[in-house]
């Protein structure tokens, strides 16, 4: 048991000590979410109004888009220089190590979203319990768009046009994510609560921390035959 | 001794060719079959709808498509899930040969789907529930299809591609409910196809012969599309070049 939780700090510990290493990659995850997120003004026009009503949308489906664009560093270059073949090889069970690299994947290109989310809620007028909510929301959700990416990311791994082919496949699983923490900061915003909305959301983690993982080990063994 | 019967004689790709290319003409005859009874009970023989006048006649190509785009995934699937367990080759070959004409109904589905909506709800496209989820269901077809296209060795194009269809098949109930949800949480009184009192008994025969014709077509297309399938990923094989001889091609 020790041994599992060792490990798993361990590949955590190293993930996340890679990445502050390429600060620029964490980076550009970030800024490619504060980027979409104010066109959308330019394109929709900046009445406050029409603003309100769509930023949990907006802002939602940028998150789903940025996440997605960091999936390919999920495995990609342990890929490529061979550690992931150690991994595979290594007699803790490949489902933890693959948790432990989603969580510090998770850790630098999600949780900053969430972070820096109620900044951009604030562009688009919402009020305070919508703020509230909508990192909420994407605390509990984005998760689950790592958890299901990393299955999308260790089937492309190595494929022609593996980039544009993952967000074939992420993105129609990513839609009951989208739906439930979008609804969330409308539910609450409409005088609802967003207490169904965000325990479905947590349902969702749940299940995806249990099935994820598993599955995306099927996908890492299957691609590096 | 009593005779063993071999199961799995014909999970082999040699053995199966053949007995496919047998099976097709069956097929195909019963579709035919099962389309013109179903077409003339569509056209000629069910009343025109009290409400919906003559456009609603669609539903006999749009319904059975629609079950079949459903079913298919989940055949498809268990091919997949089949093969990625038992490790046979001929299931994950069947698995990718449906997926194509899975890929056709749902699009069938909606485009007759939206052709049935401009008359009854003034709209091409509503995002309704099931329109969504339909169209969902598209887009999971498409994955499929594309990542088994994108990996050159076949043997690991199908297994990457049976994993997809599986994590799938745990999504769709999920995305259904989603949509669902979404739906009458933004819509209120949405427009949902309506379901009409008790349907007349000659729609509902004109809907089954449909929806058998559909079943044949999709067998018989299947299996032409595993024979070439086979052919192309045994090519090595010693009884490829013997079935391919010009001596005994007819």
């Amino acid at each position: 048991m020790t041994s599992l939780t060792a490990a798993f700090r361990c590949i955590v510990a190293r993930d996340i000590t890679l990445a502050l290493r390429r600060r620029a990659d964490v980076l550009t995850t970030l800024f490619f979410f504060v980027i979409v997120v104010s066109l959308f003004p330019l394109g929709v026009g900046p009445e406050m109004a029409t603003l309100r009503i769509i930023a949990p949308g907006v802002v939602w489906v940028a998150a789903l888009l940025a996440s997605m664009l960091a999936l390919e560093r999920m495995f990609y270059s342990d890929y490529r220089d061979g550690t992931l073949e150690q991994m595979l090889l290594t007699p803790q069970p490949l489902p933890v190590l693959v948790l432990g690299k989603v969580f510090a994947h998770w850790l630098v290109s999600g949780l900053p979203l969430v972070l820096i989310a109620p900044l951009l809620g604030v562009q688009y007028d919402l009020p305070p319990e919508g703020l509230l909510i909508l990192a909420l929301s994407l605390l509990v959700g984005t998760p689950v768009l790592s958890l299901i990416g990393a299955i999308g990311a260790a089937l492309t791994l190595g494929v022609r046009g593996g980039g544009v082919l993952v967000s074939l496949l992420v993105l129609p699983l990513y839609i009951p994510v989208l739906i439930f923490g979008a609804g969330a900061v409308d539910a609450s915003m409409s005088g609802l609560g967003a207490q169904a909305h965000l325990s479905l959301l947590g349902a969702f983690l749940l299940g995806a921390l249990i099935l994820a993982p598993w599955a995306a080990s099927a996908a890492l063994r299957i691609s590096m035959e | 001794m009593a005779k063993k019967i071999n199961w799995f004689k014909y999970s082999s790709p040699q053995a199966f060719y053949p007995l496919a290319g047998k099976m097709i003409p069956w097929f195909a005859v019963a579709a035919l079959l099962f389309t013109l009874p179903g077409l003339y009970f569509s056209f000629f023989v069910a009343p025109a709808d009290y409400q919906q006048g003559e456009a609603y006649r669609i539903m006999f190509i749009h319904v059975p498509a629609a079950w079949m785009s459903m079913f298919i995934y989940m055949v498809m699937a268990g091919y997949a899930g089949m093969g990625l367990v038992l490790n046979s080759r001929l299931s994950s070959m069947m698995a990718s040969a449906l997926a194509p004409t899975g890929a056709m109904f749902t699009f069938l589905a909606l485009w007759t789907g939206s052709l049935w909506g401009k008359p009854m709800w003034g709209a091409w496209w509503v995002w309704d529930a099931r329109l969504t989820s339909e169209l969902i269901l598209l887009f999971l077809y498409i994955g499929f299809m594309s990542l088994y296209a994108a990996i050159d060795e076949p043997r690991r194009a199908a297994r990457a591609s049976a994993v997809l269809a599986l994590v799938g098949v745990v999504n769709i109930p999920i995305i259904y409910f989603s949509v669902k949800w979404w739906n009458t949480l933004h819509q209120g009184s949405s427009i949902t196809a309506s379901k009409g009192p008790t349907m007349e008994a000659s729609m509902f025969i004109a809907m089954i012969l449909m929806a058998m014709a559909f079943w044949m077509y999709t067998i018989a297309v299947a299996l032409m599309r595993v024979r070439c399938e086979i052919l192309e990923r045994e090519r090595h094989a010693e009884w490829v070049a013997e079935v391919l001889r010009p001596s005994r091609a007819r």
